[in-house]
C-alpha cells in the first residue's frame, strides 16, 4: 500500500541571475495517514521550503509530492497551512477569518447555517469562541495562532502543515498550544507535518522526527521513531527514559554531527 | 490640622474648574458684540450703504442668549451639551473676532468699503441672494460629484490593473509618468474645444485631476500588500479573482483612501478654475461674477460657502474611511 503523503526525490534549486543555489536534494519521505511528523533542522536548512513545496506554494525543481494518490502542484484546501506569523487577514474579524476558509471549502456542500455552526465549532475547539468578533490586532500572538489552527482544522484538510507554529510564542503559551494540538490530533486523527527547531517540542508531539542536514543541498539525515505511548503528558515525560533517549539522539544529531557552522 | 488625601487630591481639581462656564462667558461676549453692533452708529462712506445692521445685532444677541442659557443649564443638556461646552472657547473667539471685524469696517471704516465688507454685508447676501448662491452650490456639487466619482472609479481600476498585471503596467505606466504630473488645468484650453460642452470638459478635467493621485496610491497600495496574505489565501484554494477582490483590494485600502483624499483636494482646485473660466454656473462662477460687479460682499459670502462645502466633503470622506478601515489602528483624525 502506498503512503498517504509521499515526498519523492524532492530537489529545489533557486536561480538568481547566474547564481544557482541548491537548497534541497533528493528528499524522500513516506507519511502514513494520521501520523504526526516533525521536521527539525538548523535555520536556513530549507525545511520551510520543503513545507512550501508540500503546500504547493513553491514548485519543486525535481521530484514531487503525492497526497492520497494525487500529485500536488498547486496550493489547495486539502493541505491547510498554519504559518508562523501573519497568519490572519487583519481586516477580518476572528470569526470572518475562519468563515472565509469554511466558505471557500464548503460553499457548495453545506448550507449557510451549517457553515456558521461549523465556524463556531472550530473556534470553540481552540477555545477562541469568546473572541470571535475581535480583530487580529486586538488579540495576543498565542490567540492568533489558535485562530490559525481553527481555520486550518475547519477546512478538514487531508494533511495539516504547521510551519513553526509556536516559534514566536512565549514558553507558557507554547506549552498550552502544544497540549491543544495534541488533544486535537488525538481526537480527530489528523495527518500532521510540522516544521520546528525546538527539540522538546519535536519529541513531545511527534511519531517520527525527520532530521535535516545543513544546507545548501540539505537532505534527510536521519529519521527517529518516538515510541512513546499517547496520550503524552509533559510532566511525566521529564524522567521517562525513552523520552530522554529520543531527546538526546536529536540533540546529538543537531549539535555534534551537523553543527551549525555559520553564524546564525 | 489633618488634611486627608482626598481633599489634597481634590483641591487642584476644584481650583482648575472655572467658577463660570466658558460657554456662559462666550454667551456674554456675543451679547457684548450685539450691543456694539446695535449701539455704535455705522459710518456710511457713501459708496455702498450699510444695511442689515439690526438683523446682525439680533442674530448676535440671539446666539449670545442661547449660549448663556446653555452655559447656565450646564450638565443638564446631556451629550449635545458636552459637545457645546468643548466648543465654548471657540464661540468666545469668534464673538471677539466678529466684533473686531465689525468695528474695523462698519463702525470705524479703518478698512474701506466696498473692498472690505462688514459682517452685515455678508448677512445681506445670504438673506437677499440665497437662491442664487444655493443654486451655485448645487451646480458645483453636481459637477464635482460627476468628475470626482468618475475619476476615483477609473483611478482605482487603473491602479489595481497596473499593480496586478504586468501587461497593464507595461502599457499604462509610461503614459502615467508622462501625463500624470501635468496639472489638469493645463488641459483647460484643449478640453474646452475638444468637448461638446464646457460642462463635460470640466467633468473630464476634474476626473483627470482626481484620477492621477488615486491611481498612483492604489497602485502602490496593491504593490505593497504583504505577500503572506496571498499565501494564506492561496492555501485556502483562492482563485485570482479572489486574490484581487478579497485580499489585494482590502489590504490596499489604506493607501487607496490617501489617494482619494489627495484626489479630492486636486478636484476642488480644478472645479473652481473650470467654473471661473468656462462653466456658467457654480460657486467659482459666482465668485468671478461677483468680482465683475465689484460685489465684494458676495465674493466673501461665496468663499465662505465654498470653504464649508470643501471641508464638509473632506469630513465625509474621512468618516467613510473610519468606517471602512476600523480594523486599522491609529488613524489620523480629521
Amino acid at each position: 500500500m502506498p503512503a498517504y503523503l509521499q515526498l519523492s526525490q524532492i530537489g529545489k534549486t533557486f536561480t538568481r541571475g547566474a547564481a544557482t543555489t541548491e537548497v534541497l536534494k533528493e528528499v524522500s519521505l513516506d507519511i502514513a495517514k494520521g501520523e504526526y511528523i516533525s521536521i527539525i533542522g538548523h535555520s536556513g536548512c530549507g525545511k520551510s521550503t520543503l513545507l512550501n513545496i508540500v503546500a504547493g506554494l513553491t514548485p519543486a525543481t525535481t521530484g514531487g509530492v503525492i497526497l492520497d494518490d494525487r500529485e500536488v502542484n498547486s496550493p489547495g484546501p486539502d493541505r491547510a497551512v498554519v504559518f508562523q506569523n501573519h497568519s490572519l487577514l487583519p481586516w477580518l474579524s476572528v470569526y470572518d477569518n475562519v468563515r472565509l476558509a469554511v466558505d471557500k471549502v464548503f460553499s457548495g456542500t453545506r448550507s449557510r447555517a451549517e457553515r456558521h455552526a461549523w465556524t463556531l465549532h472550530n473556534l470553540d475547539l481552540v477555545q477562541m469562541g469568546h473572541a470571535k468578533d475581535k480583530r487580529p490586532a486586538e488579540i495576543s500572538g498565542g490567540m492568533k495562532q489558535r485562530v490559525g489552527i481553527a481555520r486550518a482544522l475547519a477546512m478538514e484538510p487531508k494533511v495539516l502543515l504547521l510551519d513553526e507554529p509556536f516559534g514566536a510564542l512565549d514558553a507558557l503559551t507554547r506549552a498550552h498550544l502544544q497540549d491543544s494540538v495534541m488533544q486535537i490530533h488525538a481526537s480527530l486523527g489528523n495527518t500532521i507535518l510540522m516544521i520546528t527547531h525546538d527539540v522538546d517540542e519535536a519529541v513531545l508531539l511527534s511519531d517520527r522526527i525527520v532530521m535535516m542536514t545543513n544546507g545548501p543541498s540539505a537532505r534527510i539525515g536521519e529519521v527517529l521513531e518516538v515510541n512513546l505511548p499517547r496520550p503524552r503528558r509533559r510532566l511525566e515525560l521529564v524522567a521517562n527514559p525513552t523520552y530522554l533517549k529520543a531527546r538526546e539522539a536529536v540533540l546529538k544529531f543537531l549539535h555534534e554531527r551537523h553543527r551549525f557552522v555559520e553564524a546564525a | 490640622m489633618s488634611a486627608t488625601a482626598e481633599t489634597l487630591y481634590a483641591r487642584p481639581r476644584a481650583a482648575g474648574r472655572p467658577a463660570v462656564s466658558p460657554l456662559a462667558v462666550s454667551g456674554l461676549l456675543w451679547l457684548g458684540a450685539a450691543a456694539l453692533t446695535h449701539g455704535v452708529p455705522d459710518r456710511n462712506t457713501g459708496i455702498t450703504d450699510i444695511a442689515y445692521t439690526p438683523q446682525l445685532a439680533a442674530l448676535q444677541a440671539g446666539l449670545g442668549g442661547a449660549l448663556l442659557a446653555a452655559g447656565l443649564l450646564g450638565g443638564r443638556l446631556g451629550r449635545p451639551g458636552a459637545a457645546l461646552r468643548r466648543a465654548g472657547p471657540w464661540f468666545a473667539l469668534i464673538a471677539v473676532l466678529l466684533a473686531a471685524w465689525e468695528l474695523l469696517t462698519a463702525k470705524l471704516a479703518v478698512l474701506p468699503l466696498p473692498f472690505f465688507a462688514p459682517p452685515q454685508g455678508l448677512l445681506e447676501v445670504y438673506l437677499d441672494d440665497w437662491a442664487r448662491l444655493g443654486l451655485s452650490l448645487w451646480h458645483s456639487v453636481k459637477l464635482l460629484a460627476w468628475g470626482y466619482l468618475i475619476g476615483a472609479a477609473l483611478g482605482v481600476l487603473t491602479g489595481i490593473s497596473i499593480g496586478w498585471w504586468q501587461q497593464a503596467s507595461y502599457w499604462i505606466h509610461p503614459v502615467l509618468r508622462f501625463i500624470g504630473p501635468l496639472p489638469a488645468t493645463a488641459w483647460l484650453p484643449v478640453a474646452f474645444f475638444a468637448f461638446p460642452s464646457s460642462w463635460s470638459a470640466s467633468v473630464f478635467l476634474i476626473a483627470l485631476a482626481t484620477g492621477f493621485p488615486v491611481t498612483i496610491l492604489t497602485w502602490s497600495g496593491i504593490a505593497g500588500v504583504n505577500k503572506d496574505y496571498y499565501d494564506i489565501a492561496r492555501t485556502l484554494g483562492a482563485s485570482e479573482r479572489f486574490l484581487v477582490l478579497k485580499v489585494a483590494v482590502p489590504a490596499a485600502l489604506p493607501h487607496i483612501f490617501v489617494g482619494l483624499f489627495m484626489g479630492l483636494g486636486a478636484s476642488f482646485a480644478v472645479l473652481v478654475v473650470a467654473e471661473m473660466l468656462g462653466v456658467k454656473a457654480g460657486l467659482g462662477w459666482y465668485l468671478s461674477w461677483a468680482q465683475g460687479w465689484a460685489a465684494y460682499a458676495n465674493m466673501y459670502a461665496a468663499l465662505l460657502v465654498m470653504a464649508v462645502m470643501c471641508s464638509s466633503l473632506i469630513t465625509l470622506l474621512f468618516r467613510l474611511r473610519d468606517r471602512v478601515l476600523s480594523w486599522q489602528k491609529e488613524l489620523v483624525r480629521w
